[in-house]
């Protein structure tokens, strides 16, 4: 990897519900597979990533099915940024609801609308841009650099791996 | 997703699995039938979710709205880290009463 981005996962879904559980599998498997991230790193993204496939598919929900949701995770060698670019019917960004304080009763008259501010807190950086032709999500974790770029076999503790033991069953010892 | 009426008035929800766009509607058709049917005091068991999203959220702050609207309450069991962190990030650790088992969530 030469600081450049780099793709590392390409996905086209449907846009039905039962398919968010496959990109989650997908981008997480994606994730974990190219970087050394704590589980709490990953479950973060899985989550933020199940919010914006949510948000596409409903987008969709008037229009045609052939349509796909593109989700994409691409890395540098500071960052992932998993994108997921819907054609579905767009939306302003100006008009999001603002949700009264958690103290406040008329919080709970808010059942959607949690998936943005969601996003916003669990990424490093987000973007939104629609358009009448639909919404591309950003979403960017800053985390070091790639297993395969600093070689996995480094990351292992060799002291504590009992190789001789597994050496003389191997051997018949 | 699984009923238990056997500590009345409680009725006990446990669910398991991911709770999100594709699954939560089972959960509120669950919520809204019991509802329907008289229940009051809805305890909703967490502790066997693998995943929450905001639909689930959505879902079960539709159950408490509804339950404390008939002078009922929907409460949870809980204590998965990664799953309270969902309702810690949006506020609504502090709309809903979350316990840590079921018998202390029966016990009120």
């Amino acid at each position: 990897m030469d600081g450049s981005p780099e793709t590392v996962l390409c996905l086209e879904i449907p846009p039905r519900a039962e398919f968010v559980a496959v990109a989650r599998l997908a981008v997480s498997t994606a994730v974990k597979s190219r970087r050394l991230l704590a589980d709490d790193r990953v479950a973060d993204l899985t989550l933020a990533l199940s919010e914006a496939c949510t948000n596409a598919i409903e987008a969709h929900y008037a229009k045609d099915e052939a349509d796909r949701v593109s989700i994409r995770v691409d890395e540098d060698d500071e960052r992932l940024v998993v994108t997921v670019q819907d054609s579905g019917s767009g939306f302003d960004l100006m008009d999001l609801p603002t949700h009264p304080a958690v103290t406040d009763p008329n919080r709970l008259n808010f059942e959607r609308g949690l998936g943005i501010p969601i996003i916003r807190t669990l990424v490093d950086e987000v973007t939104f841009t629609s358009d009448d032709g639909g919404t591309k999500v950003t979403m960017v974790l800053r985390c070091p650099p790639s297993l395969v770029e600093n070689g996995a076999v480094a990351l292992i503790d060799l002291d504590a791996l009992d190789i001789d033991a597994a050496w003389d069953d191997e051997s018949g010892q | 997703m699984e009923v238990d009426d056997t500590s009345p008035p409680f009725v006990v929800i446990v669910v398991r699995g991911e709770v999100d766009i594709a699954t939560a509607p089972k959960l509120r058709e669950k919520l809204v039938e019991l509802a329907s049917g008289g229940a009051k005091q809805v305890v909703v068991d967490l502790e066997a979710v693998e995943f929450l999203d905001s639909t689930g959220l959505g879902v079960l702050i539709g159950g408490m709205k509804r339950l404390r609207g008939l002078e009922g309450d929907l409460t949870l069991v809980c204590t998965q880290p990664r799953i309270l962190k969902v309702f810690e990030i949006t506020g609504l650790n502090r709309a809903f009463t979350i316990y840590e088992t079921v018998d202390a969530a029966v016990a009120g």
